[in-house]
């Protein structure tokens, strides 16, 4: 699947990846942990982890679609709502051109639904590669109607988020999503289902604080950056240096914000068991 | 005024208070401290009173008057423990059906270490989770600066006013400007970009009305006390989940119409 992606988009650039051109059709990665080289097949094949260090590189959000649902299962769900410009914020059409080249997606979520190891689910996916995975009022809408949905068909919600929270260039309105969405999660909890996160690097700002933390069981990928300001923004805010490891997911595990820690290869299995654990919840 | 100069008249020191509106607008208020967890933060004020005749729930992020008490309130930004202080007293308005009046005036919720070691986010994504399935009514007024999600966490309410020269923000011009123009100093063309003012508000239909301010808190005062008077008594005639599903419906329009 991401061979195809980057071959219909010779634009999208995964994390560690060099320059591809001398290389033509074979890029190569490099680890930004330990540094180790590997190429698009091997990485592929191993979900995206480090084969030396495990590192869990970055991956755009059809992947995690393909790594996670059964094969074939996807029905994906509003497709057409995608960002305007409601401010006319200055350089916002072109960032999200850019965006949308860049990502190959129109928007920077993915919702729909599917079923893992047979259990049916609604399921939404992030996209860090379309600003960073950031809410404007189309991201908003696309998780409100998925929760909503869900709602309706009694389905438990699954969700991969990366984001660096409310998106800047739509002001308020982004801001406004944060009490929207939660609103729409609210009401899917209070017919009884199970909603589950997975935190993923990195995960921030307005999301951080708002359905990131509403989940019934929220998981997250090792080493995932997880916090409402960010270490730059804290770091020129208080002039202090933070220390090692800060808000990365085994902190917050720590401080006891996040349930468990779980590596991509163990993902699937987790979520199909924790599905099965709430069969017939919210009947 | 400019959206710049509308900036610094939010965040004007000389702007009236929270606990200003609060001692003018409610009698006999009981301030209770404290998140009956682990800590009390200054930065939210909150407590019971009498607005008229009914019993209400009031909560407010409060900047303070002079230095001492300003710091002591961290400038109107709160920690985790302000956010579940004021967690604590929604589940008390809910319990005992009173409904809650909000003054909302922050720069944002607090920034540091500490913050997030205590859970900033979750918090603020307690309170947002807790407001929308209220069934009483949650009035929020901002009266200076409305910044970000420390300010939203106050205001995911029923009715929502500005004040004419207050602001309402997803970022701080300041942010904005170092994220955007990747220059901290372009503050004015960021406050002009963000779109921020009380009439962009409402606008975008993110507020129901914008209250005069013109002679200053004398007519800010009772203009406040209208607004909640009308909604309130507007309010009377509903159920419970007839207001929750107001609120959510409040909020489920804004973002643009997708159909």
């Amino acid at each position: 699947m991401l061979e195809k992606s980057l071959f219909k988009n010779p634009n999208l650039r995964l994390e560690g990846m060099e320059n591809a051109a001398a290389e033509e059709r074979a890029p190569v990665f490099e680890c930004p942990r330990c540094k180790m080289r590997q190429d698009l097949s091997s990485l592929a094949e191993g979900l995206f982890l480090c084969q030396r260090c495990g590192h869990h590189y970055k991956v755009g959000a059809r992947q995690r679609l393909g790594m996670t649902l059964d094969e074939g299962s996807f029905r994906e769900m509003s497709v057409r709502i995608a960002s305007r410009d409601p401010l006319g914020f200055p350089g916002y059409q072109e960032k999200l051109e850019q965006a949308r080249r860049q990502s190959g997606e129109r928007e920077a979520v993915i919702t729909g639904t599917g079923s893992i190891l047979g259990q049916p689910c609604a399921f939404f996916a992030m996209e860090h590669q379309f600003m960073m995975g950031s809410m404007g009022a189309a991201v908003g809408e696309k998780l409100t109607r998925l929760f909503e949905r869900a709602r309706q068909r009694r389905l438990p919600v699954v969700g991969y988020v990366i984001s660096g929270g409310a998106r800047v260039q739509e002001g308020v309105l982004s801001l406004m999503q944060m009490a929207k969405v939660s609103g729409a999660v609210r009401l899917h909890a209070d017919a009884g289902l199970l909603y589950i996160a997975v935190l993923c690097d990195a995960t921030t700002g307005g999301v951080a604080a708002s359905f990131a933390m509403q989940a019934d069981v929220i998981l997250a990928e090792p080493g995932a950056l997880i916090g409402f300001a960010g270490p730059r923004v804290i770091e020129q805010t208080t002039r202090q240096k933070l220390p090692e490891g800060f808000q990365r997911a085994e902190f917050q595990l720590e401080q006891g914000f996040v349930g468990k820690i779980v590596r991509r290869q163990e993902q699937r299995e987790l979520l199909g068991l924790l599905l099965r654990m709430h069969e017939g919840a919210g009947a | 005024m400019s959206a710049y100069q509308r900036v610094l008249a939010a965040r004007n020191n000389l702007r009236p208070n929270a606990m200003r509106y609060i001692n003018h607008m409610v009698s006999d208020f009981v301030e209770l401290h404290g998140d009956r967890r682990q800590g009390e933060d200054a930065a939210v004020v909150a407590g019971l009173g009498f607005f008229g005749r009914r019993c209400v729930t009031v909560l407010a992020l409060e900047k303070g008057i002079d230095t001492p008490d300003r710091l002591k309130r961290n400038f109107g930004s709160a920690q985790p423990e302000g956010y579940r202080k004021s967690l604590w007293h929604l589940r008390q308005a809910e319990k005992f059906k009173r409904p809650v009046l909000c003054f909302v005036d922050t720069a944002g919720a607090a920034c540091g270490i500490g913050a997030e070691e205590r859970g900033q986010g979750q918090a603020i994504a307690e309170n947002l989770w807790e407001m929308m399935g209220l069934q009483v009514p949650v009035l929020s007024v901002i009266i200076g600066e409305g910044g970000s999600g420390g300010a939203l966490a106050l205001a995911a309410a029923s009715r929502v006013w500005m004040l004419e020269n207050a602001i309402y923000s997803v970022l701080s011009p300041e942010g904005a400007a170092s994220i955007i123009y990747k220059d901290a100093g372009k503050v004015v063309e960021a406050s002009e970009a963000l779109k921020l003012s009380a009439q962009d508000m409402l606008a975008f239909g993110v507020i129901e009305g914008i209250l005069p301010e013109g002679d200053g808190f004398s007519e800010a005062l009772p203009a406040v006390q209208l607004a909640f008077e009308e909604a309130l008594i507007g309010f009377d005639g509903m159920t419970g989940e007839e207001i929750r599903q107001a609120r959510y419906a409040r909020f489920r329009r804004l973002g643009g119409d997708w159909a």
